[in-house]
C-alpha cells in the first residue's frame, strides 16, 4: 500500500480523514483551552494574594 | 472499626479532592495517549478492509466509541448532579458541571462522524430518523445544561437548577439506545450487544473497544483537569486555596 493509496482510502479519503481529523483536532483543542483557563485562575489567585499581603 | 473502610465523604470536600484529582490526571493522560495510539494504528493498519463498505467503514472506530461516550457521560453527569442535589456535596455538583462540555464534545463528534459516514453509505448527511434526532436532542441537553448553569450567578442555585435539567434529560438516553429497535430507522442496529453476540469481525471489535477505552481515559483526564479549575474558581476566597498558591502548579 503506497502513501497516496493510504490517504485516498479507496475513494473515502474525505469522509475518513474528515472524521478522524476533526475528532483529533477537538481532542487537542479541549486540553489547550483548559490549560488557559487554569493559568487565568492561577494568575487571579496570585493577584488576590498579593493584594491581601499589601493590606496587612 | 476497620481502618480499611474508606470515608468517601472525605473526598466530597474540594480541599481533599483537588490534590487527588491532580495525582490521577497524569495516569489517565498516559493511558489515553497509549490506548488511542494503539487504537489508531489498529484502525488503519490491522483492521481489514470491509467487504461491503471498503475503507469507508473505518469511521466506525471513532463513531461508535464517541457515541457511547456521549450517552455514558450524560448518565454519569446526571448521577453526580443527583448526588449533589441529595447530599448537597459541592464536589458532586462541580463534577457534573465539569462533565458537560466533554460530553457535548463527544456528542458533536458522534453526529459529525455519523454525517460523514452517512453521506457515502446512505447518500445523505442527515435524516430526521429516531436515532439521529434523539442524539441531536442529547447535544441540546448538554448545551442547555451549560447555558442554564452559566445564566445563574449563584453557583449553588445554578447547581440545583442544572441537576434538575440533567435528571429530567436522562429519559432521552434509553430513547437513543433503543431507538433502532423501537422505530424503523435508517441507522443500523447495534453492532455489539450486551448478550455477547456481535455482528463484527473480532479484530474490528477489539479496535473499537481499545479506541473506546482511550476515549474513556481522555474524558477522565480532561474532566479532572476541568473540575480542578472549577474548584479553584469557586473556592478562591478560602484559606486552603491561598495556602496552595505557589505550589498550585
Amino acid at each position: 500500500m503506497s502513501v497516496a493509496e493510504f490517504f485516498h482510502m479507496g475513494g473515502y479519503g474525505f469522509y475518513v480523514w474528515g472524521s478522524f481529523g476533526v475528532t483529533l483536532l477537538l481532542m487537542i483543542i479541549e486540553p489547550i483551552l483548559l490549560k488557559g483557563r487554569r493559568r487565568a485562575i492561577q494568575k487571579r489567585i496570585a493577584r488576590m494574594a498579593r493584594v491581601s499581603v499589601g493590606e496587612r | 472499626m476497620s481502618s480499611r473502610i474508606v470515608n468517601w465523604f472525605k473526598f466530597s470536600s474540594p480541599a481533599t479532592f483537588y490534590p487527588l484529582a491532580g495525582r490521577l490526571i497524569p495516569w489517565f493522560t498516559a493511558a489515553a495517549v497509549i490506548l488511542l495510539g494503539v487504537g489508531l494504528y489498529m484502525s488503519f493498519f490491522v483492521a481489514p478492509t470491509d467487504y461491503k463498505q471498503g475503507e469507508g467503514y473505518r469511521i466506525i472506530f471513532v463513531h461508535v466509541g464517541t457515541a457511547w461516550m456521549s450517552m455514558f457521560i450524560y448518565v454519569v453527569m446526571a448521577a453526580w448532579a443527583g448526588l449533589g442535589l441529595v447530599f448537597n456535596t459541592r464536589v458532586s455538583a462541580m463534577m457534573a458541571t465539569a462533565l458537560a462540555p466533554t460530553g457535548a464534545m463527544f456528542t458533536f463528534v458522534a453526529l459529525w462522524t455519523g454525517a460523514l459516514w452517512g453521506k457515502p453509505m446512505w447518500g445523505t448527511w442527515w435524516v430526521w430518523d429516531a436515532r439521529l434526532t434523539s442524539e441531536l436532542i442529547l447535544l441540546f441537553l448538554y448545551l442547555g445544561f451549560i447555558a442554564l448553569q452559566s445564566a445563574i450567578d449563584d453557583p449553588r442555585r445554578a447547581d440545583r437548577a442544572g441537576a434538575i435539567l440533567a435528571l429530567v434529560g436522562v429519559v432521552n438516553i434509553p430513547i437513543i439506545y433503543y431507538s433502532v429497535q423501537w422505530w424503523n430507522t435508517l441507522h443500523q442496529g447495534a453492532s455489539v450487544t450486551v448478550s455477547g453476540q456481535s455482528s463484527m469481525e473480532i479484530v474490528m471489535l477489539w479496535t473499537m473497544l481499545i479506541m473506546t477505552l482511550g476515549f474513556w481515559a481522555y474524558a477522565i483526564a480532561v474532566v479532572l483537569a476541568r473540575v480542578r479549575c472549577i474548584i479553584l474558581e469557586r473556592e478562591r476566597d478560602t484559606t486552603w486555596v491561598s495556602e496552595l498558591e505557589g505550589g498550585a502548579r
